[in-house]
């Protein structure tokens, strides 16, 4: 893949500091002193496409959690929890003194899927920010959890271009700088190393009136460095994006096109996963679908499965999209044949079904054609292909239905009340869909706001949804199997 | 008939609704070299067709220029190539006013024909925005729309605390203040730090100083003490106000705490149950003539009568303590400036132009210098009726009257303030070109 580097190079190259890049072969292992990146130069290494797609997703994984922890107001703290249980699952990062792990190769998986992603959502305004806000996020997180000496020496090997403050200047000032620190920070005021820097670097302090100003430079007291840290990532990271912005329209790489568009179309949909196994592998009869999209079903299966029974017909993509989900749910194909069969006899004789739809059963099962086994539409497909048209029914219904459709298939369908209305809706209006598909599966299974699927987990797939559903259903039935028992 | 008669009756005449004046006033009174100095950093090419003459610098030609035409039609996102492309605009469309904006990536002009959300503001100068009706419930003289000599003092006050701060702290130094023809005062600040400034850093500059907050339904408006304490730039700009405004234009003048409303306002503002409730028993039994029959106002009284209070309550109690901090926040509250923050958070909020006439008073907005508000009385301001008189006055001794133009009329010392705070953006720009060559010759 030494070609890949050589043309996306220049492209990704986004510092000023980057020279032409460095031929190196694949095995090529960077050495990464620091845990924590403050992604100033791009990969000068290769890298296959399939760890530039793969890589690029797993930290899209991570990204999308934070972002719709955003959306759903969580504080800093649980955020940090889940970004943690995300890091270990999909991009793990260990601090120097872990001893069994590669943690060069974590660190380059970093890099470059730093970079990755900063080619996929360069390509607008709204997804630049929305990108810079995630990334700060993690790069928050990690601060924090940081080893602390490390974090120390990580600093040391940047220059930042802070002004050292004198012990002449610091006892001149004294009275000003202790009125901005509150009585608990006062004590440690003999200690305190003070830094100047332009007072851009701090708006956060500025605004909250938490350091001393004097003609342009802010007296940042060594404690509030952090601040100055966030704020010097962010900034840098705007100027990179936009850089890299200007520079996308010159690449030439027909091969990272769609990559970088399936990518920044999973931010936009807030996942980025394909749901392919089958669930529990334990089977599911035609005559158990109606029980199961009551009790189970997300919104956009329901509506399907509602639509199919009322006019005992669906349109192609209709038929796809809930097609594959009943196949991912567990539906054999001889159930699948005597469900659709069954299904669409109110308008269609059995030898027209025959005829028509045969095949195409057939072929999501992936026993005729190309013999694919085919995957179950994720939300992120759902939400970004096939539009549906006039009488057609697939699609997300957050997304594509109007607000009184959407509104009137939430009371019916979900039994969603008026009161809550309101708060699903609200996502919807922000366009944060799987949060609003969220909202509903919390509502209508009693669970606590902010826990989603589990864990504070998002949707990302209607068969997870459905999945969890049951799952919940199974432990709720066995937790009072326990309780009967108990009463004896 | 006597030129003074003539000016007399052009003045009378001049409606600044009608597009004869307007259209008048726009090509024989605006100083447009003056405002493309100032906004483009640059001087005015001699002539564009010189060989060697620089083009326009983007801070020009990415400038966002709106329009507000006699019907009250908006037109936003024009820009211009040089400054008689602005000035042929506005003669043709004579609009009522017109605003600025920020300077964007590309011409706004060609907003129409780039893809969606392409056009992005990136510079603009740091502008503050203080009207007169933020003080509608504190003032005494007026309401609404009026403005006097006596409700100009809390400008005067707001305008000598943020010019301050914003030197003191922030270090800026091309600041110009701009009379907004009826109740309100502008602030551009010119400083290339300033100009670069994103909107969180301007939201940042807000926070820092903002001090007054909250709606008619909160009494204390003032809550921005860490320990007890006021920040050091707080308590700077609190010294100004005592010493020079909140007892002239407070007590004094205004009279805040002679009404009954008033002086309940002041006693919700105390934390004090023990001595809101002595200084009520007073108030409310005093006979009003008895107070203002002396030499003192009512409020002075008043004022004196709770420093007294608070005097009583032992030094160094707590109680103590919260009084004084009580007190001080109500100098705050009446007297800290207003700032409209929305105005100022957000690059690509458009200001009225300076020079411009406010339609309903017909004044044109003056450059104001900041030394001097204190004196400056709003009645004053040339209006542009008397303006156009004093050209007609002019014209009928002058042999080309066509050669007359602001310089003849008493808009000249306004404009010189402005070529004056241009030179100094000139020189600036000079030094910081100087310091970048260094920079480049160093590596
Ligand atoms: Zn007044």
């Amino acid at each position: 893949m030494a070609a890949l580097t050589a043309r996306r190079g220049p492209v990704a190259s986004t510092s000023t500091k980057s020279s032409a890049p460095l031929h190196v072969e694949n095995h090529f292992q960077p050495h990464y002193p620091y845990r924590l990146n403050f992604y100033d130069t791009p990969p000068q290494f290769d890298v296959t496409l399939e760890q530039f797609e793969s890589w690029g997703l797993d930290r899209l994984r991570i990204l999308a959690e934070i972002e719709s922890s955003f959306v759903r107001n969580r504080a800093f703290e649980e955020l940090k929890g889940i970004v943690n249980t995300q890091q270990k699952k999909y991009l793990t990062l260990n601090s120097n003194t872990a001893i069994n792990a590669d943690k060069d190769a974590e660190r380059k998986k970093d890099h470059v899927s730093h970079f990755v992603l900063r080619l996929a959502f360069c390509r607008s305004e709204d997804l630049r920010r929305r990108f810079i806000k995630a990334e700060m996020a993690l790069f928050k997180v990690r601060w924090e959890t940081d080893d602390p000496k490390e974090r120390e020496e990580f600093l040391k090997a940047r220059a930042f271009g802070w002004g050292d403050v004198s012990d002449a200047e610091k006892a001149e000032l004294e009275p000003h700088l202790k009125a901005c620190l509150n009585p608990k920070q006062l004590q440690y005021f003999p200690q305190e190393k003070y830094y100047k820097v332009p007072w851009s670097r701090v708006p956060d302090l500025v605004h909250g009136r938490r350091v001393y100003l004097r003609a342009g430079a802010a007296y940042v007291p060594s404690r509030e460095q952090s601040s100055i840290v966030f704020q010097q990532f962010q900034a840098d990271l705007e100027e990179a994006m936009e850089m890299t912005a200007r520079a996308l329209p010159r690449m030439d790489e027909d091969r990272l096109t769609p990559i970088l568009d399936h990518l920044s179309k999973g931010f936009l949909a807030g996942v980025a996963s394909e749901y392919s196994a089958p669930e529990s592998g334990e089977s599911v009869t035609a005559d158990m679908i109606d029980g199961l999209a009551k009790k189970h079903f997300p919104l956009c299966m329901r509506a399907l499965h509602e639509h199919l029974r009322k006019e005992s017909h669906l349109r192609h993509q209709g038929r796809l999209q809930y097609g594959l989900f009943l196949k991912i749910v567990g539906l054999s194909i001889e159930e699948a044949l005597a469900f659709w069969r069954k299904a669409f006899s109110g308008k269609m004789s059995d030898e027209k079904f025959t005829k028509e739809h045969l095949y195409n059963i057939k072929h999501n099962y992936g026993l005729v054609g190309k013999m694919a086994n085919y995957p179950a539409r994720s939300c992120q497909t759902i939400l970004t292909t096939y539009p549906p048209g006039a009488n057609e029914f697939h699609g997300c219904p957050y997304r594509h239905y109007s607000e009184d459709n959407l509104k009137t298939a939430l009371q019916s369908m979900m039994g969603i009340s008026s009161h809550d209305m309101q708060d699903v809706l609200s996502s919807v209006r922000t366009q944060h869909y799987h949060v609003a598909c969220t909202r509903v599966y919390e509502l209508t299974h009693g669970i606590r706001k902010g826990e989603g699927l589990g864990g504070g987990e998002t949707v990302n797939h209607p068969n997870e949804y459905c999945q969890r559903s049951r799952e919940l259903e199974k432990s709720k039935n066995a937790a009072a199997a326990d309780d009967a028992m108990k009463i004896d | 008939m006597a030129a003074n008669d003539v000016a007399m009756a052009t003045e009378q005449q001049a409606d600044p609704k009608s597009p004869e004046v307007m259209s008048a006033f726009y090509s024989r009174l605006y100083p447009f070299k003056s405002l493309y100095t100032w906004l483009s950093h640059t001087p005015v090419p001699i002539s564009t067709k010189d060989a060697g003459v620089p083009k326009s610098s983007t801070n020009w030609t990415h400038r966002e220029f709106a329009f507000t035409l006699q019907n009250d039609a908006y037109l936003r996102y024009n820009s211009f190539q040089e400054v008689d492309d602005l000035k042929k605009q506005i003669m043709r469309l004579i609009p009522s006013r017109f605003e600025i904006g920020a300077v964007y990536n590309a011409r706004p002009k060609d907003k129409k024909t780039l893809p969606a959300s392409a056009l992005q503001p990136l510079r603009r100068e740091l502008v503050f925005d203080i009207d007169m009706t933020d003080y509608d419930a504190i003032r005494t003289c007026c309401t609404g729309g009026a403005i006097c000599r006596r409700c100009w003092a809390f400008i005067s006050a707001a305008v000598s605390v943020l010019d301050t701060t914003l030197r003191r702290d922030f270090g800026y130094q091309l600041l110009l203040w701009v009379y907004s023809g009826r109740r309100g005062i502008h602030c551009w600040v010119s400083d290339e730090s300033a100009m670069v400034l994103t909107d969180d850093q301007r939201r940042a500059i807000m926070g820092w100083l903002e001090v007054v907050k909250g709606g008619k339904d909160m009494v204390k408006k003032v809550n921005v003490r860490v320990a007890g304490g006021l920040p050091p730039s707080l308590q700077s700009s609190l010294d100004i106000l005592n010493e020079n405004h909140f007892m002239p234009i407070v007590l004094e003048d205004q009279d805040c705490f002679g009404s009954r409303q008033g002086w309940e306002t002041l006693l919700e503002l105390l934390p004090d149950r023990e001595v809101v409730s002595n200084l009520r028993k007073k108030w409310e039994d005093e006979d009003e003539d008895d107070y203002s029959s002396k030499e003192q106002s009512i409020s002075e009284r008043r004022w004196n009568d709770l420093r007294r209070e608070v005097k009583a309550v032992a030094k160094g109690s707590t109680r103590r303590a919260a009084l004084m901090a009580a007190m001080e926040d109500i100098v705050l509250q009446y007297t800290y400036p207003r700032i409209d923050a929305e105005v100022t958070k957000h690059r690509n909020h458009l200001l009225k132009a300076p020079f411009c006439i406010h339609p309903s008073t017909g004044r044109v907005c003056v450059p104001v210098d900041p030394k001097m508000v204190k004196d400056f009385v709003p009645e004053d301001v040339p209006t542009v009726g008397q303006l156009l008189g004093e050209l007609d006055a002019l014209g009928t001794k002058t042999e080309d009257p066509s050669t007359l133009n602001w310089e003849h009329t008493s808009l000249k010392p306004y404009v010189d303030m402005m070529d004056e705070h241009n030179r100094r953006i000139l020189q600036a720009e000079r030094e910081r070109k100087q310091a970048e060559n260094r920079k480049d010759m160093s590596w």
